[in-house]
């Protein structure tokens, strides 16, 4: 665990400092680090970061608030299945930066394209995959819970989602990655601040050494958000281990 | 602890005319079932035995709701059987506990959509937790369970409910021997404790005969009844009977009758 971020650290750390890569290109950790320490003093990472963190709850909440029923719908209810399965399956592979430009048109300049990005980019995943977590529910138990008298409802309701939810914590952990890979999209073709903007803010002056500090950021929302998530898991998913 | 043998689902005659189940696979109709005649009555234990084919679990299927006969009806009590309900249970030989609630909450289950009052619900629940031996594990996840003590869990989930018929599908395949034997002794004990029909479907004669008053062959493609034997034997029994002459002499002769069927031959000649 240690050792798997200590080579590379040390890796960066000799070619830098060596000057094998000029520092222009290749900032020293040490540089980093005092660039870090100037962009927090600023407030302009905190900002960034906030401005960044809130379009992707926005935009990734609204994906699972539809995604997650409509996957459990999808994989609970052959009708489901047909009805959405072709469209979704086929929307998904829609590459989502593509709809930059008719976002920029339909929506305006200011937070609803980036939200709209985040939310078209993981949405189709993750109804398709909470779909499938849904169709895994062993076909014993629903026949067991049938016998004991539980309606089509109830075995949606006390068998079906039970069983389900560490599957879709699963899906959402793998999704979230993608909902910050279209945040910086977004940000990257049009933004005013956030963590995306920064780069490209960054790559206007060479100032490679903000860019590795935004990186160690968005390291770090990833680490954060997936201990968050695997606690979340074993919380609810005792039973699943 | 007070008696369940007077709950008012029990006693119900469970009753198969002419039932017969096809399936169609890309244009192919198999019969699994043809011609089946059947009847249980109230507090009776049925086996069922028969080679791979025989279409005994599809049966249990259809008497359990959770598939439609295509020919020929199943009634409990008069009334025609027209999907799965509480008042037949059944229970699987694969691992069916609900693996996020605890043995208590699994055998709850059941209860939980009946408007019972707190404590009538937490009475019947500890009294087949005690029936099956789970009182202190009652806590436990599935998981932290052995073989055994999870399918005396699926039968006291299945129990709870009080089911007019109680139905096994090789529900101690799975076990090792040792435990099946114990399996069998609480199985037989549970029957005359709770006054439920059974009806078991295995492939193991041996414990067909020691659990049953009536041992049903079936034959295979399309699965029908063979023939039907009575087991002159107590109602109470214990291991040791399982050395017994008649005992041996009855398995022998079931046996002889499956292997000609699964030989496709009805005119027992012996292999």
């Amino acid at each position: 665990m240690v050792l798997s971020f200590l080579v590379p650290l040390l890796a960066w750390w000799v070619l830098s400092a060596t000057e094998v890569v000029t520092s222009r290109y290749l900032p020293t950790p040490g540089a980093v680090l005092s660039a870090g320490i100037e962009m927090v003093e600023s407030g302009d990472l905190l900002s960034d970061f906030w401005a960044s963190t809130e379009r992707v709850l926005y935009g990734f909440g609204l994906a699972l608030v539809v995604s997650i029923p409509l996957g459990i719908l999808m994989g609970s209810f052959a009708a489901g299945q047909a009805l959405f399965e072709p469209l979704l399956g086929a929307l998904r592979y829609l590459p989502a930066p593509a709809f930059i430009p008719l976002f920029l048109i339909w929506l305006g300049l200011d937070e609803a394209p980036k939200i709209a990005l985040i939310f078209i980019g993981t949405v189709f995943f993750n109804t398709l995959m909470t779909a499938d977590v849904v169709r895994n529910v062993p076909r014993v138990l629903l026949d067991v819970s049938y016998t004991l008298g539980a309606s089509q409802t109830e075995v949606l309701r006390k068998v079906i989602v039970p069983h389900s939810v560490p599957g879709i914590i699963d899906a959402v952990r793998v999704n979230v990655a993608g909902a910050w890979a279209m945040l910086v999209v977004a940000e990257v073709v049009n933004s005013t601040d956030g963590l995306g903007r920064s780069i490209i803010q960054s790559q206007r002056f060479t100032q490679v050494d903000e860019m590795f500090v935004v990186f160690i950021v968005f390291g770090l929302i990833g680490v954060v958000t997936d201990i968050a998530l695997r606690l979340l898991r074993t919380a609810v998913g005792r039973w699943a281990e | 602890m007070t008696d369940r043998t007077d709950a008012k689902t029990f006693g119900k005659t469970l009753e198969l005319h002419g039932i017969g189940k096809h399936f169609t696979s890309r244009g192919q109709t198999v019969h699994a079932l043809e011609g089946i005649d059947l009847s249980a009555s109230g507090g009776e234990f049925v086996s069922l035995v028969g080679a791979s084919g025989s279409g005994k679990s599809t049966l249990l299927a259809l008497i359990a709701g959770l598939i439609s006969p295509s020919e020929g009806e199943i009634t409990l009590g008069g009334v025609p059987v027209t999907g799965p309900g509480p008042d037949r249970g059944l229970v699987f030989q694969a691992a069916s506990l609900y693996p996020w609630r605890s043995v208590e909450r699994n055998v709850a289950f059941g209860l939980e959509l009946l408007a019972l009052n707190k404590t009538e619900r937490a009475q019947r629940i500890d009294w087949y937790l005690a029936e099956t031996g789970l009182l202190d594990r009652r806590a436990a996840l599935p998981r932290q369970l052995s073989g055994g003590q999870q399918q005396r869990v699926a039968i006291a989930r299945a129990l709870v409910c009080e089911p007019a018929v109680l139905l096994l599908d090789e529900p101690f395949g799975a076990l090792d021997v040792q435990t099946k034997e114990d399996m069998q002794l609480l199985i037989g004990k549970i029957w005359q404790d709770t006054g439920t029909t059974v009806l078991m479907v295995t492939h193991d004669v041996e414990e067909a005969v020691f659990l049953g008053q009536r041992v049903i062959v079936l034959g295979s493609a399309p699965g029908r009844i063979v023939t039907e034997f009575t087991v002159p034997l107590p109602v109470d029994r214990d291991l040791a009977i399982k050395r017994a002459p008649e005992f041996l002499e009855l398995r022998a002769s079931i046996e002889d009758m499956v292997r000609a069927e699964r030989l496709g031959t009805t005119n027992g000649i012996r292999s």
